[in-house]
């Protein structure tokens, strides 16, 4: 039988150190709601959508208030829109259109955020992908709970550049629209390369087309967790740390098995997968950052980091690999500035730049993520970034993604506020550099060669 | 059967185990199991209970005890035990 310490161990790592299942998001497919007429599907995908999610936010809480854990978002991801209003939308504001009713779907059923406001185009642009791209900006204004992302890339096609180029226009354009709230369309706007079809975190949610008709997939966390874990094994070498975090990566997963399995059997829906990721909050306490400083180092972006950070990526996949039946998604720890006090604290002394950010990411999951720049940033050196990341993600066969927000009327030294979960980020600078003649180039990166790694 | 775990945490005084017992048992709530320990003054007790066979529901009879750790001082919690067992046992 359990006994009262290990009760009062969870409950310590619940209520101290910020342990939280990060969300349930219901995978739900919009395949079945094209038609020719654009208010046709925005009426299907209502009606699908709130039929379909009309009970995730009360079985979430549910949950929560059975096992005393706490479920921070109910989300909802759907299939890629440029799929399902292919052959209705003929221009970016039909769109819009569609856009607009995801939006009240979304606020029906109470979720935090609908993410697949998508488009895939890693080899090439269909008409109605770009009419979705170019729809991104008005979308973004006109709604509040919609995530969108592109995956522009891929290890298998290489990387479209020439919707590389097109998304650095469209990010400062829904940079300009978003102004008045420090560009925060921009934080739900992510580019991908390798993009995974079962992704349950924001922004870059979608539900692929591999798919099954609904589906329910799980995001974890505790960086607080594996944080004070740690505090407890100071100045061990690096077998006792490892082992120290892997064990806190299986508790935490287990837990997050739980409220998967719970929630598809309530729900009626079949579990798809958890995704074993450390996601830090801008909460004291639930801060990557924080745990390279108790490994040792004295602020994140030190010497050191890229390894400290690989080191957790891969232990807390190992500990969580073995907690749960189906693990998926992004499934590593993120390194988002704005949601994360300590990386902010790091910007803000100058021990993180952007260009360690980029190293970072080569070893974890996902990218740049929440980054604010100047918002007078060329659209060509916002495409250059978004280049060289899915660069990274093609060659080393992962997922990498850019979310970066350029905050117009703000510069170097300021700070945007985003609030709730989002944060608030330094601005932070940007290499001077031009790359316009590279970036106007159009056309494909071919895919890399599979061989001869080195 | 799915059993619950209560727990009750806060600063010791006296009563506090009788005041919890005595709500059980208005509500036909049997207690299995009971531990209690004091980590850094703090006093903290666990209960195993099966409320199969009580007239209340889960989620009244957390709402009832969380009220009554106010009146009383203390945080009462109540949780279905599978998250513990998930977490420590294989």
């Amino acid at each position: 039988m359990i006994n009262i310490f290990e009760v009062l161990e969870t409950n310590k790592m619940i209520e101290k150190q910020n342990l939280d299942v990060r969300t349930i998001t219901l995978g739900i497919n919009l395949l079945d709601c094209a038609d020719s007429d654009v208010n046709v599907v925005a009426e299907n995908i209502y009606n699908k959508i709130t039929t379909i999610a009309k009970d995730l936010v009360v079985t979430g809480q549910e949950i929560e208030r059975e096992y005393g854990i706490p479920i921070v978002n109910k989300r909802i991801s759907i299939t890629p829109i440029s799929l399902v209003g292919a052959r209705a939308c003929k221009s970016p504001e039909d769109y819009v259109v569609l856009a607009k009713a995801l939006d009240r779907a979304a606020k029906k059923v109470g979720v935090n955020f609908i993410g697949g406001y998508s488009a895939l185009v890693s080899k090439g642009m269909t008409k109605s992908d770009e009419y979705l791209i170019r729809s991104i900006p008005q979308a973004m204004k006109e709604t509040d709970l919609i995530c969108s992302s592109v995956n522009v890339g891929s290890t298998k096609t290489g990387i479209n550049m020439d919707a590389v180029k097109l998304l650095g226009e469209i990010i400062l354009e829904t940079a300009e629209l978003t102004k008045e709230q420090d560009s925060i369309g921009c934080a739900k706007l992510v580019v991908f390369c390798n993009a995974p079809d079962d992704n349950p975190f924001m922004a870059g949610a979608f539900h692929g087309v591999t798919e099954a008709d609904a589906i329910i997939n799980v995001g974890v966390s505790g960086p607080g967790v594996v944080k004070s874990a740690l505090e407890s094994v100071k100045g061990a070498d690096f077998g006792t740390l490892c082992e120290t975090v892997k064990k806190t990566a299986f508790k935490i997963t287990r837990v997050g098995q739980l409220v998967a399995a719970e929630a598809s059997k309530r729900l009626g829906i079949p579990f798809g997968i958890i995704d074993l990721s450390l996601a830090p909050t801008p909460a004291v306490g639930d801060s990557i950052a924080e745990i390279f400083e108790v490994m040792g180092l004295e602020r994140a972006g030190a010497p050191g980091t890229t390894a400290a950070l690989a080191l957790l990526n891969d232990q807390v996949k190992k500990g969580g690999v073995m907690a749960s039946s189906y693990v998926g998604g992004l499934s590593g720890a993120f390194i988002p500035v704005s949601e994360d006090q300590g990386m902010i604290q790091a910007v803000n002394e100058g021990a993180l730049t952007l260009e360690k950010l980029e190293a970072m990411t080569c070893v974890c999951s996902v990218g740049l993520d929440m980054i604010a720049i100047p918002g007078n940033t060329k659209a060509s050196t916002i495409s250059g970034i978004l280049a060289d990341e899915m660069a990274i993600g093609m060659v080393n066969q992962k997922t990498t993604a850019v979310r970066l927000i350029p905050v117009i009327g703000k510069d170097v030294g300021e700070t945007a506020e985003f609030g709730g979960l989002l944060g608030y980020a330094p601005v932070m600078p940007v290499n001077q550099f031009s790359c316009d003649d590279f970036i106007n180039r159009g056309g494909r990166i071919p895919a890399p060669i599979h061989s001869f790694k080195n | 059967m799915k059993k619950t775990i209560i727990t009750v945490v806060g600063k010791d005084s006296v009563g506090i185990i009788a005041k919890v017992c005595t709500y059980l048992s208005e509500n036909q709530v049997n207690i299995l199991d009971i531990s209690q320990t004091i980590v850094q003054g703090y006093f903290n007790m666990m209960m195993i209970a099966d409320i199969n066979d009580s007239t209340k529901n889960f989620h009244d009879i957390a709402d009832d005890l969380e009220k009554l750790g106010e009146e009383i001082g203390c945080i009462i919690k109540v949780q279905l035990e599978d998250i513990f067992n998930r977490m420590h046992r294989l």
